[in-house]
């Protein structure tokens, strides 16, 4: 039985009550969880089900609340914690990458860190430079956690589910403008979402739009760009496919490099800052494994090196948009150096 | 710390009153001269290769080296009242914290020399134990042992285990948010959690007069309603008899304690420390207080050992570090294949 849903708030909380009405191992941190469902809504409707006992309001102490979750899970809890938004990790980073990204390692293996982190991602609605970053590529760059970056209801869930399956940390960075609730623009779509249990599989990109004369590679909300950004394409003759990351580490390489073999063109859309970050890392691979099929140099389009500024129009400059990704294809299907 | 040494009397009876026999304070003995001989064994390894020229990456011990030679009645008053299941989580100074906490010397030390038989196969380090039987664990992050610890001691309240959890931690890592926000969390959810600070008096060089508005702990975690400990860390009986409470109290679902043991390590804050913040005159003075003759005096004066028991308590510790210590340095490096296994599970 499926039934119709907006955004992916609804689909992540969804996903953690169908597992922790099983899982006694599963309890839920963090700053304003039980109320305001985590703010962002990843946790609503848990407090009311479970209670205190297991959806826990933390006082506003990043670096101690995540130190539990630590702590928790080298015992056999499997915590669940929200990071309300991603831009607050530097008030608690030290315990998650020095320690729950790094004990199952530095401990030969004895340590466990089945730790699932939820936080919330992006801008786009005017929250300014420390309320509206993506950073997912801090966490991907450092070895030990799992990124994923679901773009629609049905990923969110089925990811979520396969986070709190997964005895590693996983981090869900989940975008503002896709949860679906009443107080953000939307950019996702309304979606039919199974009512019973299932995973998405980590390190399976989708393909989802079928394209061939470029390729463009997005995760969370830039997915729903490129596809507008495709459709505009289309109109003008020029056929796109559009590749969802689903989760950057694991990364499917496979996906990206046969896409890039099959239209020889690529164009990297990323909400992250564009120096050192996931587009560098993307366009790696796709030199590793499709050198010899580009047809022109690989293109990225993200976040210049400046932080997100406040006022519309700034903002709108910095965050890639539907129209600059279009004028960005259409660049690099301009700039064929090699037949 | 300095107190007086107790009259006969006053000694007997703090010992029987607080309910420590003949065995557990020959068992203390044996396991601060294990400590000891461990500690100075390493420090003996460590500096092979590193001599005349001190270099970090020479000799069969590699990078740094942080010892806590004079600490070990911290360690063992507290170690003596934990089980398999309660966790410690330690610092960057943690072999006597594990010891204490009945890690076995031999994957310790083969650890420390890096060897595939270590705790971790060689990837932890000193600085980086675990063993996840005796749930014992640390960070060479300072701060980091506060919220870890309450963490564990969350998950035992919350499954309902009978379960103690203990943060190690110095003075200088008391200054962190990580202690003052722990405490609170640890009373609002009356986590059965100890909280142990080692006050060696220097964080690294800095002297704690130096880096502390004022010079106790207790007086920190007592403006959060938490029943606090001040002892003398030199002073096996007086640590023991604080943690007895602290952890009886823990498990009865009484929440958390504090308790600040002022102590002194004997050996710089790392191997190679020039220990230009102290005299020599200093270290001399608390070689005074040296815990382990001073807990040996009192089993003499208590008349529950002599001379050749002390020595054979004493000789069978040291056997036990050198069968460790062959074990580690006899045992193979890793094959460098197994640096690229085990990020993830």
């Amino acid at each position: 039985m499926t039934r119709t849903m907006k955004g992916i708030a609804f689909a992540i909380a969804e996903a953690i009550d169908q597992e922790m009405s099983e899982r006694p191992d599963i309890v839920v941190l963090g700053e304003d969880v039980t109320y305001w469902g985590a703010v962002f809504g990843f946790t609503m409707g848990l407090y009311e089900k479970y209670g205190r006992d297991r959806v826990i309001d933390t006082p506003i102490t990043e670096q101690t609340f995540f130190g539990m979750a630590a702590g928790a899970a080298s015992v056999g809890m499997h915590p669940v914690v929200s990071l309300m938004f991603v831009d607050f990790l530097g008030a608690g980073f030290d315990q998650m990458y020095n320690h729950i990204a790094k004990n199952h390692y530095m401990s030969g293996g004895q340590f466990a860190m089945p730790v699932t982190i939820l936080t919330a991602i992006g801008g786009g609605y005017g929250d300014a430079a420390q309320h509206s970053q993506v950073l997912y590529g801090l966490f991907a760059h450092v070895p030990g956690f799992k990124v994923v970056v679901p773009a629609t209801a049905y990923d969110a869930k089925g990811l979520t589910i396969a986070a709190l399956r997964d005895p590693n940390p996983v981090v869900i960075f989940g975008h503002k403008l896709l949860t679906g609730l009443p107080f953000l623009p939307f950019e996702g779509q309304e979606e039919a979402v199974p009512e019973d249990r299932y995973t998405v599989e980590f390190g399976k990109a989708a393909v989802r739009r079928e394209g061939s004369d470029l390729t463009m590679i997005a995760a969370g909300l830039m997915v729903h760009r490129c596809m507008r950004a495709a459709e505009e394409l289309a109109r003008d003759g020029v056929s796109a496919e559009v590749i969802d990351l689903r989760t950057l580490v694991p990364l499917d390489r496979e996906t990206i490099v046969a896409s890039a073999r099959k239209t020889g063109r690529v164009l990297i859309v990323d909400e992250d800052y564009q120096s050192y970050g996931m587009t560098g890392e993307i366009a790696f691979q796709v030199q590793a494994g499709a050198f010899d099929a580009l047809k022109a140099p690989i293109r990225r389009l993200a976040v210049p090196d400046v932080p997100i500024p406040f006022s519309e129009p700034l903002e709108r400059a910095v965050i890639p948009s539907v129209e600059r990704i279009v004028a960005e294809a259409k660049s690099l299907l301009a700039a064929g150096v090699r037949a | 710390m300095w107190k007086p040494e107790p009259s006969l009397a006053d000694l007997r009876y703090t010992v029987e009153k607080s309910g420590l026999t003949p065995e557990t304070l020959l068992a203390a003995y044996r396991q601060m001269c294990l400590i000891r001989s461990f500690e100075e064994t390493i420090a003996d390894r460590y500096y092979i290769g590193k001599t005349p020229q001190f270099n970090m990456a020479a000799g069969p011990i590699r990078g740094e080296m942080h010892l806590a030679v004079g600490q070990e009645a911290v360690a063992v008053g507290v170690g003596m009242h934990l089980r398999d299941p309660d966790a410690v989580v330690s610092t960057h100074r943690p072999p006597h914290h594990a010891l204490a906490k009945g890690v076995p010397a031999d994957k310790l030390a083969a650890e420390i020399f890096g060897k595939v038989t270590g705790l971790c196969r060689g990837k932890g380090g000193h600085m980086h134990l675990f063993d996840a039987e005796r749930r014992f664990s640390c960070s060479g992050i300072v701060g980091a042992s506060f919220p870890q610890a309450a963490g564990a001691a969350f998950a035992f309240r919350h499954r309902g285990e009978p379960h103690v959890a203990v943060a190690f931690a110095g003075e200088g890592a008391a200054n962190h948010g990580t202690f003052a926000e722990t405490l609170n969390a640890a009373v609002l959810w009356r986590l059965p959690l100890v909280i142990v600070i080692e006050d060696n008096m220097y964080a690294d060089s800095t002297p704690k007069w130096q880096a502390l508005a004022q010079p106790h702990q207790f007086q920190r975690a007592l403006g959060f309603n938490v029943p606090s400990y001040l002892v003398d860390g030199m002073d096996l009986v007086d640590v023991w008899r604080a943690a007895k409470e602290a952890i009886e109290r823990a498990r009865a679902g009484y929440g958390p304690s504090v308790i600040e043991a002022v102590c002194y390590r004997y050996r710089g804050h790392f191997e190679g420390d020039a220990e230009e913040y102290r005299t020599r005159e200093e270290v001399e003075r608390w070689r005074q207080l040296d815990p382990i003759p001073r807990l040996g005096e009192r089993l003499k004066r208590l008349g529950w050992a002599d001379d050749a028991t002390l020595e054979r308590l004493r000789r069978e510790a040291e056997e036990e570090v050198a069968r460790a210590v062959a074990f580690a340095e006899q045992s193979p490096l890793p094959d460098p294949a197994e640096a690229l296994v085990g990020v993830f599970r």
